[in-house]
């Protein structure tokens, strides 16, 4: 292979970007030699097994892909705006779209909605930790740097082109060429895996790690859905794992799965791919709604309405979500009865969906609403998220389904479901949340600009793509003559995405401004709220709770403050942690290494790069380490110190 | 740590009762991904082009010794397991290298099989159902690979720091995975093998 081969070349975008990936990363080096943080940070972070640490470097994580992610959006907006735009070619506009999907999905909602997890969940349950700290310190790693692979591919080697479904035969060795689907199995197989672990992890600190009293049917609505997405995930990602690895044997050693000669079969691929994707949806969106449920009840001062139902409501779509996956390709020849089938599945989904919108409205029914910046995201979800469901509904009808099928309608319904859904609640939880880690709120003022901002921009932006779509224009169309009329619309949308980009600027301005100037807080409660995860100090001192929570009702810790019913009532114990480990990043590191080898065919350097993870698996699994105990002193100390009293 | 004296040492304390757990519930991951697999192979199965198809190709012989190699491999581990609940170290350690080397025996003759599959001109590229064939028998081999690695890193804990919490418990855990592997070559040997001679 040639140098000109291997780096991407020919774009003054591409110079720009590697330019900056190599002053970034100049920059943070010498930053951090300056400051004289390497230790700082390797000790404290890099080598953590803290599930609210872990949490925060997947939150962080997730933000720094939510801007990648963004920019891809606006250069496929701005290249759209107008008709014959010359901006970016058709393969640079395929790439964009391509890693625009991927990363939102796989490395900025669902690593979000896994940094929540991991920072509430155990405060929720008045666990320690997770079941399995280091194993989760993996989950991380293995994550992070499948989304540094996927990322790498936009200065070496190119990036996928074949849409973020990476249909065959278009993602074949035969008509996608380049290097870029290679980076796709193997980026998304890596932080794959880290994903199913924390799925495996959750299911275990959520059925085995809950305080004592704390029954399935008094669990926070967060945990519930935690569990639930975990158990899905569980369940879908071997499915996930196995068509990855099939691309790959197909990509890099030239098997015959989905190729279109020797029998092989590209809908094979497509079956498997949203056999996965599908349930995919819903590992997104129902921590979502455990968020809003959360939330709602909080700033509503009253108790989740239909606690029970929205427990099931969780359950049974869990359980369609394995049953509707055909859905994605009606048009694709597969005969009435099993459209038929696809389709009433699908539209069965909308029922108990339906039941959780009301469940909300019935929360918020007689409440005393105080309107925080969570509070006015959970509450634009709903009327949002109805318009993205309704839309949903005229796609699941299969016959109908023909006139829309590909079409930036379908576009606009995804974004109009996966925003409000996925993306606001992130957002509302992470404003929600933050004090909690941080020990000081996110500026209320500036949290409601970047608010109102968001939603109208995003109306802006997606409003129009379903008229776009009624009126026959298609997604992926990398340009589009004058004569179609598509012209105004989209420049319409364009403007609506850099009111977007504006409204994610001010959040995280906010971010600085209020580490600058918010003031800090001392009670480690500072919503009145309902739930566990409020009744320790912030910030969260590293082993949770100086003393083992016991559960007598729902919403704990409201029962403590109003009904006086006592949640603490036992002596403070030394308490033991596990000691913090290099390994997992290693261990991540290397796969980085095989993924990186394997991507350009390199086998001996992917076979000693197999060989150091098998090495550095042996190592933990010799690993005599016991952790670390924390003296009842201590605690006390740290208690003190946490409630600002003086020693 | 506390220590549970009415339970097995495998299962004595919180964590390894946990880790117990968890490691059932990746087997039900596994058990989503062999049948992913398997679904392929299915869909796969008669889609043989201008190669050979399995009755051309498959072998009875070879089979029926790597299916008494593993099985009986099942049966020894399981003999481990109950030395190392009566807490005799050494039987345990035994049973546990007679699994390996069942094992080990099962993995060559597979290998070998794979070589004459390649002889007889049914490559990985040949055609969708050898393609299938070779990732659903090879993701088996794979992991039985990693259990022999594994089974080996378990030994040497064992040799070295007697029957403890973490030992019995990773010995369980590792007979656990033993047994699962055993149950895929059964569906492996009934809808590959015998599906495919018949």
């Amino acid at each position: 292979m040639k140098w000109d081969e291997f780096f991407v070349t020919g774009e003054p975008m591409i110079y720009g970007a590697m330019a900056s990936i190599v002053l970034a990363t100049i920059a943070i080096i010498v930053g951090l030699t300056y400051f004289k943080k390497w230790g700082y940070l390797w000790r404290e972070w890099l080598t953590t097994v803290d599930h609210k640490r872990i949490g925060v470097m997947y939150i962080l994580s997730a933000l720094i892909m939510l801007f990648r992610g963004g920019v891809d959006a606006i250069m496929m907006r701005f290249q759209t705006a107008v008709p014959e735009n010359t901006f970016l070619d058709s393969q640079h506009y395929n790439e964009v779209f391509t890693t625009h999907g991927l990363v939102m999905i796989l490395f900025m909602a669902m690593p979000f909605i896994i940094g929540i997890m991991n920072v509430v969940v155990p405060l929720q349950i008045g666990a320690r930790d997770v079941a399995f700290p280091r194993l989760n310190a993996i989950s991380f790693w293995l994550f992070f740097f499948g989304a540094m692979l996927l990322n790498l591919s936009f200065v070496i080697g190119g990036s996928p082109d074949a849409g973020w479904t990476a249909y065959f035969p278009l993602a074949s060795i035969e008509f996608s060429p380049t290097v870029g689907n290679n980076y796709y199995s193997l980026a998304l197989q890596i932080s794959g895996i880290g994903t199913l672990l924390t799925g495996i992890n959750f299911i275990v600190t959520i059925l085995k790690m809950r305080a004592p009293g704390m029954k399935l049917m008094r669990m926070p609505m967060f945990t519930w859905s935690s569990l639930i997405t975990s158990v899905i995930i569980t369940f879908a990602f071997p499915v996930l794992t196995i068509a990855l690895a099939l691309m790959m044997f197909d990509r890099i050693f030239g098997s015959q799965f989905f190729t279109m000669a020797n029998g092989g079969m590209d809908m094979l691929w497509a079956n498997l791919f949203w056999v996965w994707g599908h349930p995919e949806v819903y590992i997104v969106i129902l921590p979502a709604f455990g968020i809003y449920s959360e939330i709602i009840s909080t700033f509503s001062k009253k108790n989740l309405y239909g606690y029970s139902s929205m427990v099931w409501s969780m359950v049974i779509i869990s359980l369609l979500s394995f049953l509707v996956w055909a859905h994605h390709f009606y048009t694709m020849g597969q005969g009435a009865m099993v459209n038929g089938f696809f389709s009433i599945t699908t539209m069965a989904i909308s029922v108990p969906t339906g039941v959780k919108i009301f469940n909300w409205l019935f929360t918020m029914r007689k409440g005393k609403i105080s309107f925080t910046t969570p509070m006015l995201y959970s509450l634009a979800f709903i009327p949002i998220f109805t318009i993205g469901g309704v839309t949903g509904v005229m796609l699941a009808m299969a016959s109908a389904d023909y006139q829309y099928h590909n079409t930036m309608f379908l576009v606009a319904h995804f974004h109009y479901v996966l925003i409000p859904g996925t993306v606001f609640a992130v957002i509302a939880g992470f404003h929600y949340w933050f004090p909690k880690v941080f020990g000081f709120k996110l500026n209320d003022r500036l949290g409601k600009h970047a608010f109102w901002w968001i939603a109208i921009s995003f109306n802006v932006t997606f409003f129009p793509l379903f008229f776009l779509g009624l009126k026959g224009m298609t997604r992926r169309m990398y340009t589009y003559s004058e004569e179609t009329g598509f012209g105004p619309l989209n420049m319409l949308s364009f403007v609506g995405a850099l009111g977007l980009a504006i409204g994610f600027a001010i959040l995280v301005y906010n971010i600085y401004y209020s580490i600058r100037y918010s003031p800090r807080e001392t009670n480690g409660d500072p919503w009145d709220a309902r739930t566990l995860e409020w009744a320790t100090s912030s910030p969260i001192p590293a082993y949770n709770f100086a003393v083992t929570p016991n559960v007598k009702t729902r919403d704990a810790l409201w029962a403590a403050k109003h009904d006086n019913i006592s949640i603490f009532d036992e002596e403070i114990k030394p308490i033991h942690l596990p000691s913090n480990t290099g390994k997992p990043i290693i261990l991540g590191a290397i796969f980085f290494a095989f993924g990186f080898a394997m991507v350009f065919s390199w086998f001996i350097p992917a076979i000693i790069a197999g060989i150091g993870i098998i090495i550095v698996m042996a190592t933990m699994s010799f690993d005599r380490d016991h952790g670390i105990t924390v003296s009842v002193k201590e605690i006390m100390e740290t208690e003190k110190k946490l409630r600002g009293e003086t020693l | 740590m506390n220590i549970d004296a009415t339970k097995p040492l495998e299962y004595g304390s919180e964590e390894n009762s946990n880790k117990i757990f968890g490691f059932w519930i990746f087997l039900g991951a596994e058990i989503a991904l062999f049948a992913t697999l398997f679904t392929v192979y299915l869909v796969l199965v008669n889609r043989f082009a201008a190669g050979p198809s399995g009755p051309e190709i498959f072998e009875l012989s070879g089979v029926l010794v790597e299916t008494f190699l593993l099985l009986t491999s099942s049966f020894t581990i399981g003999l481990a397991i109950h030395s190392m609940r009566l807490g005799l170290k050494k039987p345990m350690m035994v049973f546990m290298i007679l699994t390996l080397i069942m094992g080990l025996g099962f993995l060559g003759i597979e290998i070998s099989e794979f070589f004459t599959y390649v002889h007889e001109g049914a490559t990985l590229s040949t055609s969708a159902f050898v393609s299938a064939l070779f990732v659903l028998l090879g993701t088996h081999g794979a992991h039985v690979g990693f259990g022999l690695l594994w089974g080996i890193a378990i030994l040497i804990q064992v040799k070295r720091q007697g029957l403890t919490l973490a030992t019995t418990n990773k010995s369980f855990i590792f007979s656990l995975y033993w047994h699962f592997l055993d149950v895929v070559w059964i569906f492996i040997f009934s809808f590959v093998y015998l599906k495919g001679l018949m």
